[in-house]
């Protein structure tokens, strides 16, 4: 595979946001007072989005960072950007927003230059003001304060050049946060006149059937505005909150349902995912084929396997497992909506509010001119979680309670509950290594099902919103399917960045779920990428190499060996592999325990090791290689995070610091997912109810961490959101190796599986 | 009968029954909206608010139990501090750190950070760890929060010492 070259002799090409939405003044639009407003389809979700397109936007047009002014999802204006999904933000908009700018800056310029009689050459923008000689002639202001441009983007202007950069790629504040700081901002916090409270009474378990309710008792309890009922849905509001959670109580406690044993037993999905698989195809180049798959069924069973199959020749094959996750939003979602007898308006922090505005107009039969939707900040959502859902609750009870705002907010057991999971992934590997350590044949076999369970318009038969699924006439899901697109879901970086001989990828696609899944952070690349690095692992243990030059022998891209170094050498991992050879104590319970720069841990209780992983996201984006240092307590099993080393090449970087805090906070919570996470369930019901139940990593479990950043300035910018989700779990596995000898390939790493593993198999090798 | 409540140096009498969770009072009748509900089963932090100094969870202190306590909510932290510019230092080194990602979780954990720093001006890494472990971000903004209240535990320190020093 080789690097991005690049090409200072083409034009740069208009992004698909700009092809999409061509008009200027859709993005941009300059105040008779200098403030700029530049517009964006994507939503902030606490990435730091509106920072890094304020920074383009004041670096192109040359306005000081306070002037700039963001505005960003709204279906009733700005440009339509569909969803803030896939790492894309930067380079759809963030490319879209700084070609804008920097036709608006030419554009502005010509008028002046016309105007003053001046070449445009001799003048100079500094601050939004317009200088010749020295001498301030005009603004930006003058010139087209309160007007339109009325003209198309047509990328036949060369954005500024890096070298040049005032904002851009310097560290900075995040323009959105004082006010997150000191007040009540949030979507959560939005506060209407004549605003009620509602909650929705959800059945406890998907397939439960409502048996009998009293709606009329609750009514006419006080303080209670309204119970709204709909088949199965229901819902109280109330013209206060506390009084809504109390209804609520009194709701469920008036109202039976009828529950059976419809989940499959919790610790059989592996076998599960297997038998109920319904599609095959090969992935070739990262995408995959429609066609006949011969051997469809890899091998079964969790151990790994060996055979020789002529002298100094061994196979090699593995499964790991992946449970089903959630995406534990630190706040249950919250809708706001409004019905005014005429056009229904939508508050929501839903990733796509263009989809959402489509998918409501569809379940309600609403012409979708009438319908706006407007994004507003809310809690971290990290994929689909509850927010649509809330959103179209709050829809439903607005339609019964006209002229008066809607406010829902779900309760933690409604989110932990009903919203969409993570899916549950089995990945089957066998690779073949020669006598000289060298990689014959790589086969991936990945099961899970659809990472795609968002709202869609679906015809008015399906859908994927809950109360749906409730409501008279019931509407079932839309029926799932696979996506065949390069890294789509399920497939996401199945297909390695190494250049392997004669690789093998198929996915299979399992269309039935016993719990409800859509789309989470990284969607197929965590599952995967957990397997194909502590496969490469395992594979240089085996033929004895160091797991670092075994993936450097692989990769041929300059920019991921880059990353790979100098996470290595941050981390100490040529040290430390000398320190080990000069160990010969077997691995798994070495007396002397190896101990991480920065480490207080000395004691036998205790292993050390250092494990390493590397991935570039989708194949195409965000390159990231992440060294961790663990500590294993032999007794407990208990893993510690010590020290993390992350390397990084996004190409040019906008915000490094937002950079920076999306590559550890991704690393974060893949940590999380992979040493604490896994939605709990019985044959009835989902059972991981709270923080309880689904226990996260918390501030006492988090490591050191040293975070280097590869700029490539003047490069695409790649995006990074979900760039350490991949790398993170084997880079936490194979430390764990390194420390124990114990191999670990389901998640999560939970104390009792470390243990059960290290009192049984060790090592391949 | 109305409820007695001293809140950001402010006595308010609340409509709400006694048995009313604290954070709606705050949230709803006063309009103090920095705290918020994210649990309702006091396990996540995010609706901390000071009550007598000590950081409390708000979605599980009934109205009643505050009593005379004084409530003191993010909005009120830079008066506590006396700071000048509108923000308690911690604030400053939290926007200084850019500690934060979505900010759902941040109230909450000033709040704890305040109740810690009142007590030990000086704490290191695994005391502050420790403050806020019942404190949950689900961003992973974890090590931009910890450097932040270190960096507003040194200036609080630095302006204390340059006030002793000053005659």
């Amino acid at each position: 595979m080789t690097s991005a070259k690049p090409r200072p002799s083409a034009r740069p090409p208009l992004s698909s946001s700009l092809e999409r939405n061509p008009d200027l003044d859709t993005w941009l639009e300059i105040d008779r007072d200098g403030t700029v407003t530049i517009r964006t389809g994507k939503a902030e979700l606490g990435q730091g989005l509106c920072t890094a397109i304020a920074r383009i936007c004041a670096e192109e047009l040359d306005l000081p960072l306070e002037r700039v002014r963001v505005e960003t999802a709204d279906t009733a204006r700005g440009p339509m950007e569909f969803m803030t999904v896939g790492s894309m933000s930067m380079e759809d908009s963030g490319s879209a927003v700084r070609q804008v700018c920097a036709e608006a800056r030419h554009h502005l310029l010509e008028q002046a230059a016309k105007l003053l009689g001046i070449p445009m050459g001799a003048l100079r923008v500094v601050d939004g003001e317009i200088f010749a000689a020295g001498v301030r002639r005009t603004s930006y202001a003058e010139l087209m304060g309160g007007r339109r441009f009325e003209r198309r983007v047509t990328g036949e202007v060369w954005p500024k050049s890096p070298a040049a950069y005032r904002y851009v790629g310097r560290k900075g504040p995040r323009i959105d946060l004082e006010a997150k700081l000191t007040r009540g901002a949030l979507l959560h916090d939005l506060c209407f006149e004549g605003m009620l409270h509602a909650r929705v009474l959800r059945p406890p378990s998907y397939l439960a059937r409502l048996v009998a309710t009293d709606v009329e008792r609750v009514r006419s309890s006080p303080g209670v505005v309204e119970v709204v009922r709909d088949g199965a849905f229901l819902a109280v509001v109330c013209d206060d909150e506390a009084c809504a959670v109390r209804a609520l109580e009194e709701l469920a406690t008036l109202t039976s349902w009828d529950e059976h044993e419809r989940l499959p037993p919790e610790d059989q999905l592996a076998t599960f995912l297997l038998e109920h698989t319904s599609q095959s195809f090969r992935v070739v180049e990262g995408t995959a084929v429609a066609g006949e798959v011969l051997d469809a069924t890899p091998s079964a069973g969790g151990t790994p396997h060996q055979s020789t199959e002529s002298p100094g020749q061994r196979e090699l094959r593995a499964t790991y497992l992946k449970p089903y996750i959630m995406h534990a939003s630190i706040s249950p979602s919250v809708g706001i909506a409004l019905w005014d007898g005429e056009r229904l308006t939508v508050w929501s922090h839903s990733q796509g509010v263009a989809i959402l505005r489509l998918a409501i107009a569809d379940s309600l039969a609403l012409d979708r001119s009438l319908i706006r939707v407007v994004h507003v900040p809310g809690a971290g959502s990290y994929g689909h979680n509850g927010a649509d859902d809330a959103a179209f609750d709050a829809c439903l009870i607005a339609l019964a309670c006209p002229n008066q705002p809607i406010r829902v907010q779900w309760m933690r057991e409604d989110e932990n509950l009903w919203e969409p999971y993570s899916p549950a992934a089995r990945v089957d590997l066998t690779a073949r290594v020669d006598a000289h350590g060298r990689i014959e044949n790589w086969r991936h076999d990945v099961h899970s099902n659809s990472h795609m369970g968002r709202p869609l318009p679906a015809g008015g038969k399906h859908s994927n919103f809950i109360a749906d699924w409730h409501r008279v006439p019931a509407k079932p899901p839309i029926p799932a399917q696979p996506r065949l697109e390069a890294h789509a879901g399920i497939h996401r970086n199945a297909d390695p960045y190494y250049s392997l001989p004669d690789r093998q990828i198929f996915k299979h696609f399992v269309g039935e779920t016993p719990l409800r899944v859509s789309s989470t952070r990284g969607l197929g690349a965590f599952a995967n990428v957990f397997a194909i690095e502590s496969f490469m692992d395992e594979l240089a243990h085996a033929s004895g190499q160091d797991p670092l030059e075994l993936r450097l022998r692989y990769l041929d891209d300059p920019r991921a060996r880059a990353v790979l170094l100098d996470a290595a050498q941050r981390a100490g991992w040529s040290e430390h592999r000398s320190s080990k050879r000069a160990t010969p104590a077997p691995p798994a319970l070495a007396e002397v325990s190896r101990t991480a720069p920065g480490s207080t841990a000395h004691d036998a209780t205790v292993a050390s090791g250092l494990g390493l992983s590397f991935a570039r996201y989708k194949n195409v984006k965000c390159y990231a290689a992440v060294a961790v240092w663990v500590d294993v307590q032999k007794a407990t099993g208990r893993i510690q995070l010590r020290r993390v080393v992350i390397s990084a090449d996004a190409g040019q970087i906008i915000d490094p610091d937002g950079l920076t805090n999306q590559l550890e906070g991704g690393f974060i919570q893949a940590a999380s997912w992979t040493l604490k996470e896994k939605v709990r369930f019985d044959r009835v019901a989902v059972r991981s109810r709270d923080w309880e139940s689904y226990p996260i990593l918390r501030f006492d479990e988090i490591p050191e961490f040293e975070t280097s950043l590869l700029d490539q300035p003047g490069m695409p910018i790649l995006g990074a959101g979900e760039a350490t989700q991949g790398p993170t779990p084997a880079a936490i596995a194979n430390a764990v190796f390194d420390a124990t000898g114990a191999r670990l390939r389901e998640l999560p790493l939970s104390p009792e599986r470390v243990l059960a593993v290290m009192g049984g198999e060790r090592d391949l090798a | 009968m109305p409820t007695k409540l001293c809140v950001n140096g402010t006595t308010h009498y609340s409509e709400s029954s006694p048995s009313t969770p604290l954070l709606y009072v705050l949230r709803n009748e006063l309009g103090l909206r920095a705290a918020k509900f994210g649990c309702g089963l006091e396990q996540c932090g995010a609706c901390a608010v000071l009550v007598g100094g000590e950081s409390i969870l708000s979605c599980g202190l009934p109205l009643s139990a505050v009593g005379e306590r004084e409530v003191v909510t993010v909005e009120g932290l830079p008066a506590l501090a006396g700071a000048a510019d509108g923000l308690h230092p911690l604030q400053r080194a939290f926007l200084e750190e850019n500690a934060a990602q979505c900010a759902y979780c941040v109230p909450g954990i000033l709040i704890a950070a305040t109740a810690l720093l009142a007590w030990n001006d000086a704490p290191d890494r695994a005391t502050i760890q420790r403050a806020l472990a019942p404190h949950l971000c689900r961003c992973g903004a974890h090590p931009r929060i910890l450097r932040a209240v270190e960096r507003a535990a040194d200036q609080l320190r630095d302006s204390d010492d340059k006030r002793q020093t000053t005659p």
